[in-house]
């Protein structure tokens, strides 16, 4: 088993607030990160997800713990681990004076490639990206799902140990997302490894071999998406709504049905191993929901029995 | 839902071999990753380019030869100097110009561009991302409006020995120093634009600061620095604005210079030093400002 690229150890950072005290964002932190591994910060936002990211992608200081990437200390060799991992920040931070091509190219040169090197990378980059016919494109006219593939290609130009995602696709629609999620697994195969914040449960369960559920900067839970969601949520979960004014009302006479009952304002949450037979049950006692859907759990449901909220809020 | 699978086993090298790939990939942008910072920045100028070279050209002509005819025409009267010589006012006018244009340049490109890379386009965290350290960032968009400062510097020079304004100067000993007013330029670009420099890293919002510095500094700066007339023309409660202006101690080296005044050892190094001073300060405090900002 090769050593892990990176380890944290009771990773701390604090925040100076004037006259409060000082604001935790990470708390605690302690994971490992295998080669080749695809390994996700799942958590609301404010988690301290992205203070995380810094920190492993070398920019930000620990307040306290160990931290080791590549198995080098990133407060005394930031460019070193720098030159080695690949960034796509939550948001694109690319030169909208440049095009699309220029952007890869200066990119490049940050990392003491040759000029020639640059180019040649950028081009393939391009058509990693579907961005080849907009090469000459200033980065300003591109649409959002192609500033976060160009993102992603610039991040992709160092060919990194490691590929470092902040919410990688947050408000893009669904098939940019679909476009995205495609790219990154063929990064994953190519033995890439990615390290991801998202508050999308979809993206985490669909991108990760792995994954740490934070929230208020501290672990809340780790492990597979199958196996959090085996741990800590039944096999289905039955939706019902009853009208955000009857939902309260309804809750103590579901009481029995399912493993778990849990209220929410819009609708009530049954969680069992079998959704239709509790959807029976419901109907069996006489209440009548306006819609009901049997679904299978997922991490957003293991967020919600970790921490008694939502994750998108 | 199905978990994902690793994908195809791939050998994967030593912690080792990872460690020693870092250290080595580190090691360019650790010794030129300014320059590399400086590309981007150049690259990037690119955008406005045609306004950097017609200001460059354009200024100097517009400024000389509205002078050389208009204003310098009327002033007949030849202008004494420090050293008790005379010179004709087109003469004396030229060199504090040639270090309004270089201060102006700094005004421009430490400022909206620095907004630009915090704030509007987050650039500067791009940068920050890769191996470039924050001081190589600041570096960077010194290094590059240093190079626009040098033109507008050189091409204000040529336009003044073109103007005759250097070169027909046989009253006051030859100016074979006259072209050291082009470096001093970049002197007074940089002990201005420094500080501002420093000053527009640490805002994280433009609320019109950059205009009231075009209007309240600036401006008076160009006024009231000697530019236009002996500063000892003012009455002495407005001198100290230019005591304390970089652009008047600058258009002093730029007068030593370029029409050959003989030389106070006391007053070049009042004016040296504080211009240095003013550099030096100001590049250390936005490098502090840069690491500070974008390793929050």
């Amino acid at each position: 088993m090769p050593a892990d690229v990176i380890r944290a150890a009771n990773l701390v950072k604090t925040y100076k607030v004037k006259g409060k005290p000082d604001f935790r964002a990470v708390d605690d932190l302690s994971f490992e990160v295998a080669p080749g591994e695809s390994f996700g910060l799942l958590g609301p936002n404010g988690a301290g997800k992205s203070t995380t990211m810094k920190m492993v992608g070398a920019v930000s200081t620990r307040t306290s713990g160990d931290l080791e990437i590549l198995g080098l200390d990133p407060n005394r060799y930031g460019p070193e681990i720098r030159s080695r991992l690949g960034v796509v920040p939550q948001d694109d931070n690319l030169d909208g004076e440049l095009n699309a091509r220029e952007n890869l190219y200066v990119y490049g040169r940050y990392f003491g490639m040759p000029g020639r090197e640059c180019a040649r990378k950028a081009e393939e980059l391009l058509a990693f990206a579907q961005l080849e016919d907009k090469a000459k494109s200033k980065v300003d006219q591109l649409s959002g799902g192609m500033k976060r593939r160009l993102t992603i290609a610039r991040g992709l130009i160092n060919d990194p140990r490691i590929l470092l995602l902040d919410e990688p696709t947050t408000g893009l629609d669904p098939q940019a997302r679909h476009i995205l999620w495609d790219r990154l697994f063929r990064l994953k195969e190519r033995g890439t490894t990615l390290v991801l914040t998202t508050h999308y449960m979809d993206e985490a369960e669909q991108l990760c071999d792995r994954l740490i559920v934070v929230d208020k900067g501290r672990i809340m839970a780790q492990g597979t998406p199958s196996s959090l969601i085996r741990e800590h949520s039944s096999r289905e979960v039955l939706e019902l709504r009853f009208g955000s004014s009857r939902n309260e009302q309804v809750a103590p006479q579901l009481a029995g049905i399912g493993n778990r009952v849990e209220v929410l304002p819009d609708r009530i949450l049954i969680y069992a191993s079998d959704g239709e037979a509790a959807l029976d049950r419901v109907v069996a006692a006489g209440l009548e929901p306006i819609t009901s859907l049997v679904r299978r759990s997922s991490l957003e449901d293991v967020f919600l029995r970790l921490t008694g909220r939502s994750l998108i809020e | 839902m199905t978990d994902v699978r690793p994908g195809p086993e791939t050998a994967h090298p030593s912690l080792d071999e990872l460690r020693a790939e870092a250290l080595a990939g580190g090691r360019k942008p650790r010794r030129y990753g300014s320059w590399y910072a400086a590309e981007h920045m150049l690259r990037a100028m690119r955008a406005y380019g045609w306004t950097i070279v017609v200001g460059a050209l354009g200024q100097p002509l517009v400024y000389l030869f509205g002078l050389a005819i208009g204003l310098a025409a009327l002033i007949q009267q030849e202008i004494p100097t420090a050293g008790g010589g005379h010179v004709s006012y087109l003469v004396f006018v030229a060199p504090s110009l040639l270090m309004t244009a270089t201060i102006a340049v700094a005004s421009e490109e430490f400022t909206y561009p620095v907004m630009a890379g915090f704030k509007w386009r987050r650039y500067f965290y791009g940068f920050n991302a890769s191996p470039l350290r924050s001081p190589q960032i600041a570096n960077g968009v010194v290094f590059a409006a240093s190079a626009r400062m040098f033109f507008a510097a050189a091409a204000y020079y040529l336009f003044i020995w073109g103007f005759g304004a250097v070169l027909p100067v046989v009253t006051v000993p030859a100016p074979a120093t006259a072209w050291l007013s082009v470096f001093v330029g970049l002197l007074a670009g940089w002990a201005f634009g420094m500080p501002l420099l420093a000053y527009a890293a640490s805002l994280e919002e433009d609320t019109g600061q950059f205009a009231l510095v075009q209007r309240f500094v600036f401006m008076p700066m160009f006024l009231f620095s000697g530019t236009f007339f002996p500063l000892t023309n003012l009455p002495i409660w407005l001198q100290w604005i230019g005591w304390i202006s970089p652009l008047w101690h600058a258009t002093e080296l730029g007068r030593m210079a370029s029409f050959g005044v003989p030389v106070n050892g006391g007053m070049l190094a009042v004016h040296l030093a504080y211009l240095l001073v003013l550099t030096v300060g100001g590049y250390l405090m936005a490098g502090r400002i840069f690491t500070r900002r974008l390793a929050k």
